[in-house]
């Protein structure tokens, strides 16, 4: 007997008879304005919410925001001509120098400030945690209001890689004290274009 | 002193001796259970998420044979390599094997649990691999050479001194810094180095998905996923009640993981893998070591359901004033005590008396495991199989032989009486483990039953 027919044949006689799955697990989260419910999530979460008329605006902000800043990547073909280097690298390690990355967000959820990602907005799956500082740009009517709303609208195997970011990376391991900027990207802005 | 030589009483004597530093680690500890507090609190459908869990994951041990069988099957699909292990040893085994068929001599890892319980990172340091823990706390535990004091917080126990020390010895930061934000930097540069680096990543698993063959992984710093996106290998090491039927019930636990652990709403990062990227290797070692037979004890399997969010400990009274060390074992707490005696019921014999039974763990459980009564239970089950500390059985049969005579139980009565009203040094005194920490009661003149007669007669 493999370790493997070992192992489930032993599940198989020690586990209890069949109990069936609830009949609800999902939940409605009633929010009178999303947009305003994911900011403020984001805010708690240390991120920042900017809500945009246009990318004219993003490019604005942004300008201000990380000013003379170099080695910026996006995705966004809207902003393309503030990038000064590529993110579609032969071997993702060539990224680690990378400072500030623009990518787009396909689905945003208010209650966590949840932004979901998958390797159809990821040249690389390692640029937005190898980033210094990340921008993702989200569209207003994309926000739904909790994580059952975002299972729904997901398919989570539709590429090999995907992930929900909220904020920017933190750490509380020193004594608690909450530290933005671990391992992954120091600073999150997320702008919401109408 | 080492406390991981010691039972949890002793080991708790230890941690108190220095009353200023325990009191601060209970308040730390009381400050994360608050923010859990504040973060339930804006869910009015918390109770109903828990409930929902709490029967999903009942139906998972229920049906866990063919879950897995779904899970390893889509799993392959996707191009995931599957292992299985009985043991910690076969699990340490087939990890060195994947390191060694890299090439590599040197791993990095973020926060697993298991590879703690199945003591990975000795076995590869004797076999001459490098393993770097990248969590912040733990890879403050692992400069210490401790184990993790808590299985979300590693470094709980330890001060921003106690940090600032650490990094100057390892990291060569300024002697004296404390600053938080000064330490995590200088974490960050050297483990940014090791994420570009390693060829070979290990990560933990969070829940792995049946009807996808796929795997979540949570982090708040981002470490799993700059270590297993870098790397050649991934690895992912789970104990096999990770599995979830479908990935639309991860709407239910990634609602209820970070806010019970920590008052957030959701983790930073909840990455979800499903293939390898082109060019890499990506594989998952199922694990069972002890947890079928935890499946077969209709009063323990609960504790299977655990989705790891050290909740229970964050609220437990003895947690916080003994210390995560004072457990000797990887997962801590009132959910370590419950886990800890399938492991070995001869070595964990004292942890489900590390508890006072108050029941606040089972109220906070966002799977509703019935933790109190499982350490309830688990102490039946110890004194029955002859684990109880002598002294304990010895008093506890002296005790029932009174109990059962009426005679000896008004003998011992007045006896005991007596003894504390005229030779209270008897039980005042080191010896009597009651008299620690506690004044002798006062000595009632006579007893109900002398009472109730004397008052009936009159």
């Amino acid at each position: 007997m493999t370790t493997r027919e070992k192992i489930l044949a032993s599940i198989q006689a020690n586990q209890p008879s069949l109990m069936p799955l609830p009949e609800q697990f999902t939940f409605t989260s009633l929010f009178p304005d999303l947009t305003k419910q994911f900011s403020d999530s984001l805010a708690f979460v240390g991120g920042m919410a900017v809500v945009v008329p246009d990318y004219k605006a993003i490019e604005a902000h942004l300008k201000e925001h990380y000013p003379a800043l170099t080695n910026v990547a996006t995705t966004c073909p809207e902003l393309a001509h503030m990038a000064d280097v590529i993110l579609d690298v032969a071997d993702p390690h060539e990224l680690s120098g990378l400072n500030l990355t623009i990518i787009e967000g396909p689905l945003a959820v208010a209650e966590n400030a949840a932004i979901w990602v998958d390797e159809r907005q990821l040249p690389h799956r390692v640029v937005p945690m190898i980033t210094q500082y990340l921008v993702i740009i989200i569209r207003q009517s994309t926000i739904v209001a909790n994580m059952h709303d975002a299972y729904k609208k997901i398919q989570v195997d539709t590429t090999g890689f995907g992930t929900f970011i909220s904020g920017p990376s933190k750490t509380a391991d020193i004594e608690q004290s909450l530290v933005i900027g671990a391992h992954g990207a120091r600073s999150l802005i997320v702008y919401i274009l109408p | 002193m080492n406390q991981l030589n010691l039972d949890h009483a002793h080991a708790a004597i230890e941690f108190n001796k220095n009353e200023p530093r325990v009191d601060w680690h209970d308040e730390t500890l009381w400050f994360v259970r608050t923010k859990r507090d504040r973060a339930v609190a804006q869910l009015p459908e918390w109770e109903q998420l828990r409930e929902a869990a709490s029967q999903i994951k009942n139906h998972v041990l229920s049906n866990m044979h063919d879950l897995l069988a779904q899970f390893e099957e889509n799993a392959k699909r996707n191009g995931i390599t599957v292992h299985w292990a009985t043991d910690g040893a076969e699990h340490n085994a087939i990890i060195h094997d994947l390191i060694q068929k890299a090439g590599a001599t040197r791993m990095v890892k973020s926060k697993s649990m298991l590879t703690e319980e199945c003591h990975l990172n000795d076995y590869l340091t004797r076999h001459g691999i490098e393993v770097i823990d990248s969590d912040l706390g733990e890879r403050i535990v692992q400069m210490r050479k401790e184990p993790p004091s808590h299985i979300v917080l590693p470094a709980i126990h330890l001060t921003k001194a106690d940090v600032g020390e650490t990094f100057h010895e390892h990291l060569g930061t300024e002697k004296g810094a404390t600053d938080p934000q000064y330490l995590t930097e200088a974490a960050r540069q050297h483990l940014r180095e090791t994420f570009l680096t390693r060829k070979v990543a290990l990560t933990g698993v969070n829940f792995a998905i049946a009807e996808t063959g796929g795997f979540v992984v949570c982090t708040n710093e981002g470490n799993a996923d700059m270590g297993a996106h870098l790397a050649d290998v991934h690895i992912a090491a789970m104990g096999f009640e990770k599995i979830i039927p479908r990935a639309e019930h991860l709407g239910v636990f990634l609602r209820l993981l970070a806010r019970s652990a920590t008052g957030q709403p959701i983790t930073t990062f909840s990455s979800h893998f499903h293939r390898p990227r082109p060019g890499q290797e990506m594989h998952i070692v199922i694990v069972d070591n002890g947890r079928s037979r935890q499946l077969g004890r209709p009063d323990f399997r609960n504790s299977l359901k655990c989705i790891r969010c050290a909740a229970c400990m964050n609220t437990c009274p003895v947690y916080r004033r003994s210390g995560g060390h004072s457990y000797h074992s990887a997962v801590a707490g009132p959910i370590g005590s419950i886990l800890a005696p399938n492991l070995d019921m001869k070595l964990n014999a004292d942890l489900p008396f590390a508890s006072t039974l108050c029941g606040s763990c089972s109220n906070v459980c966002p799977v509703k495991i019935d933790i109190h009564d499982q350490l309830y239970k688990w102490r039946q089950v110890l004194m029955q199989e002859g684990y109880g500390p002598t002294s304990k059985t010895v008093s506890m049969k002296a005790m029932a032989t009174v109990l059962e005579s009426p005679r000896l139980y008004r003998m011992a009565g007045k006896v005991g009486r007596g003894v504390l009203r005229f030779a209270p040094v008897t039980v005042e005194n080191r010896f009597n483990p009651w008299y620690n920490q506690r004044e002798m009661p006062e000595p009632p003149a006579e007893s109900f039953r002398d009472w109730y007669i004397n008052n009936k007669k009159a």
